[in-house]
């Protein structure tokens, strides 16, 4: 079977594949290399690789359940959030109403105390001037009765006071 | 090669064949069935390549992967999603054994497409090698997961009685050349690719300035054949998953 080199030389004329002298050795050498590429990717390669894939996909699994949690929790604390927000409002508003309410108390009575301060003041001036309106009264009908007794003396005739002052006071009713 | 470069400068000797030529590595002796060849050595390269991609890329395990383990997890998802479709779930078994042929075809035809180099698949009696394996893994298979169920895939169920004998004869047969189909289509692809390179660089030995043009037709070529060598080695393995699917899938015929 084995050839020397003129053989090998001949038989490259036509096809050299078909010089069945180096088959044995081919399919011996293939059948090594086919051996140990199985082993290298059965034994390391292959179940390394199937590892990592293996791998990434729980890792990838387990981030996208842990970023919905996290999800989740997100949205509960805005929940909370939204409550205590809520709750703090109605708190305000009830305590806005109740100030309200004390204030309006207070300015109700502030102003029922004015207002009774306000028409006691304003009777005693009523009557202030009521008072100073008589004394007015009063003080014209004297000055009146004694410019009557004055213009009456001037005129050169006399006449009695009580004259006078009836006279006037008739004139002054008038 | 070089001499062979050199003779075809000087008489236009082109000799498309001869890269196919097996040689021993040391000397001139003859070939024995464990003389370490160019075969040898390139199948060599072959694994060392295959450890280079599949092991050493992805010795970090990470789970963000470099470009080197991407590249791995690609072969491995591609060949792993293959056998699934094609051979069914229980084909995953073979997985391993599927890998294999990929790796070796795959990474034998593109290291032929190395200047000066040796192309495992261009020989007959490595695809024939490999064809024969799948056929045998094939047919033990088939027997012992069914028994002598295994046969009736010869025999159509779903043909009219009358056609079944005919019809069984030509499945019998497609069966057996199913080796020498396997095998052919692999090295005559790869074996054409590289007389083509050889005869046109020949020329370009020959043409003097003129030789541009044939070296602009190598370098399309080549680019062709790398597509002719991952299309080759997609092919082989997807056949045999096809095969494998006979074996340990559903009788579907």
């Amino acid at each position: 079977m084995a050839i020397d080199a003129t053989g090998e030389a001949e038989a490259a004329e036509g096809m050299p594949q078909l010089d069945f002298s180096t088959w044995p050795n081919q399919i011996f050498w293939l059948l090594v290399t086919l051996v140990v590429i199985y082993f290298v990717l059965s034994r390391i390669a292959l179940p390394r690789i199937a590892a990592v894939l293996a791998d990434r996909k729980s890792t990838i699994t387990n981030d996208l359940a842990a970023a919905e949690e996290l999800k989740l929790r997100a949205v509960e604390a805005e929940k909370a959030y939204n409550d205590a927000l809520a709750s703090a409002r109605t708190e305000a508003a009830k305590i806005v109403a109740a100030a309200k309410a004390e204030i309006q108390k207070d300015l109700d009575a502030a102003s029922a105390k004015a207002d009774a301060e306000i028409s006691a003041k304003a009777a005693e001036s009523e009557k202030t001037i009521a008072a100073i309106r008589d004394g007015a009264a009063a003080a014209v009908a004297e000055v009146a009765r004694d410019t009557a007794a004055e213009l009456v003396a001037a005129l050169g005739s006399t006449v009695d006071a009580k004259t006078v002052t009836a006279a006037v006071s008739a004139r002054l009713k008038g | 090669m070089a001499t062979n470069g050199e003779e075809a400068a000087g008489g236009l000797k082109i000799e498309p064949m001869e890269q196919f030529t097996v040689k021993p590595l040391f000397g001139d002796g003859p070939i024995e069935w464990y003389t370490p060849t160019n075969v040898t050595l390139w199948m060599a390269i072959a694994v060392l390549a295959l450890v280079g991609l599949l092991v050493l890329s992805t010795r970090r395990r990470a789970i963000v992967p470099s470009r080197g383990q991407s590249v791995a997890e690609l072969f491995y998802g591609f060949i792993h999603k293959m056998v699934e479709d094609v051979a069914g779930h229980e084909g995953l078994k073979f997985f391993p054994y599927v890998m294999t042929l990929f790796m070796f075809i795959f990474l034998s035809n593109i290291l032929g497409l190395i200047p000066f180099s040796f192309t495992n698949t261009t020989q007959i009696a490595v695809t024939a090698t490999l064809a024969l394996l799948v056929f045998f893994t094939v047919t033990i298979v088939g027997f012992i997961r069914k028994g002598p169920g295994f046969l009736a895939m010869f025999w159509v169920s779903s043909a009219p009685l009358a056609l079944r004998p005919i019809l069984a004869m030509i499945e019998i047969i497609s069966y057996f050349v199913r080796p020498l189909s396997h095998s052919v289509r692999l090295s005559g692809n790869m074996m054409a690719g590289h007389a083509v390179i050889k005869v046109f660089a020949g020329f370009a030995g020959a043409m003097g300035v003129a030789s541009v043009v044939p070296i602009a037709a190598i370098v399309a070529i080549h680019g062709l054949e790398v597509l002719v060598a991952s299309v080759q080695a997609y092919v082989f393995t997807i056949l045999t998953c096809v095969y494998l699917r006979d074996a340990v899938g559903d009788a579907h015929h």
